[in-house]
């Protein structure tokens, strides 16, 4: 296979694209999405400080590389989620990327914060795991950039990510949920920061692919409470379907925010509250959070 | 050749000449989905592996999130 550009041997195919790519002219492919997608969303600017949430994986380290080289204001934030190895390996990754760019790192403790760690949660309430655990981890993203004065916090969240919660949220005709599924979602509450997804253009084929030719060190392993989550289901459809007619994933997700999603949002504005024991934005009385960590408390 | 998977961690031993897209449908694995290595080399589908070749066929599909 030879690289659309330059005619040298391919190292990637990108059937949804329907082009090949040599590493140099993949890894330049996969800067220009990302920059694309920071400059179509206003995601943020070169001046402004960006909290970007990393988790040892794949896609939040090549996301934090293409920032660091392309000169953006980041920072690392870590979420201790207490899960065993898989956590101290992560974090250790994680440390290991910034300590290697001299690029700073900040680390918030689950445990410390909702009063247990990630598997004793999943013990004490009847959530789905990765339920209680993305709900905290968004309460403490936002939480991390107020306390250290962010305007923004990104995520690595990729195409396959989006399109998997996309079909997740079709399913079951969530609208709140799909008037809130944006690659930039703007701060509409002065307690609640920018959340920016710069790379949403990416796939997760693009995004492994991008860290190893870039030689990052990321966790391969999976977090031990993933098995059988409803997300990995629908990615697997989704594959199957991208298998049999590529940039499936790609027009279902792209389609929906150029055609669809305008008018989930119109109809579905919410009214947001302070939470009467934390602080923090919500839209009802007490935050999911806070109630989290209650039962938690209650359970202990 | 020797294949490492992952999710568990396992190996296989494979036998015979073939292209990488052959190898992943053997092991009935989506093409989309893996990373298919050979030392520091990313292969495409089209590759030829070998006898002596150790391949690591390393999924890219991130799991959880709500």
């Amino acid at each position: 296979m030879k690289c659309r550009k330059c005619g040298g041997a391919a190292v990637l195919e990108l059937r949804r694209h329907n082009v090949a790519f040599c590493a140099p002219d993949f890894l330049e492919f996969f800067r220009k999405q990302v920059s694309e997608a920071v400059r179509r969303h206003r995601m943020f600017t070169r001046d402004e400080a960006v909290l970007l949430a990393v988790s040892g994986g794949k896609d939040s380290l090549a996301l934090w590389d293409v920032l660091i080289e392309a000169g953006y204001k980041t920072t690392g934030l870590y979420l201790d989620l207490g899960i065993y190895d898989y956590s101290k390996e992560s974090h250790a990754k994680c440390e290991a990327f910034a300590a290697d760019r001299g690029a700073a790192l900040l680390t918030v403790s689950v445990e410390q914060e909702v009063g247990a760690p990630i598997p004793e949660v999943r013990a004490v309430t009847r959530r789905p795991t990765c339920s209680a655990c993305g709900l905290s981890k968004r309460y403490l993203m936002n939480k991390a950039a107020l306390d250290h004065g962010f305007p923004v916090v990104a995520t690595g969240h990729n195409l396959d990510d989006e399109a998997a919660t996309l079909f997740g949220s079709v399913l079951h005709w969530q609208t709140e949920p799909l008037a809130r599924q944006s690659p930039a979602l703007p701060s509409t509450h002065p307690k609640l920061v920018r959340r920016v997804k710069p790379l949403y253009r990416l796939s997760e084929l693009e995004t492994a692919a991008y860290a190893f030719l870039r030689g990052i060190d990321y966790i391969v392993e999976e977090c031990p409470f993933a098995r059988g989550a409803t997300s990995l289901m629908h990615k697997e459809i989704l594959n199957r379907l991208e298998e049999a007619s590529p940039g499936a994933k790609h027009n279902f997700l792209y389609g929906f925010l150029e055609k669809a999603r305008p008018a989930f949002e119109r109809v579905a504005e919410v009214e947001l509250h302070e939470c009467a024991r934390c602080g923090q934005v919500t839209t009802g009385t007490v935050c999911a959070f806070c109630k989290l960590a209650d039962q938690v408390k209650r359970a202990r | 050749m020797k294949v490492v998977l992952r999710h568990p961690k396992r190996e296989v031993e494979v036998v015979g000449r073939r292209r990488v897209k052959d190898l992943l449908k053997e092991l009935d694995i989506l093409p989309g989905t893996v990373l298919v290595i050979r030392g520091s080399e990313l292969l495409t589908t089209d590759a030829m592996v070998g006898e002596d070749d150790v391949i690591e066929v390393r999924p890219v599909i991130s799991g959880g999130g709500a």
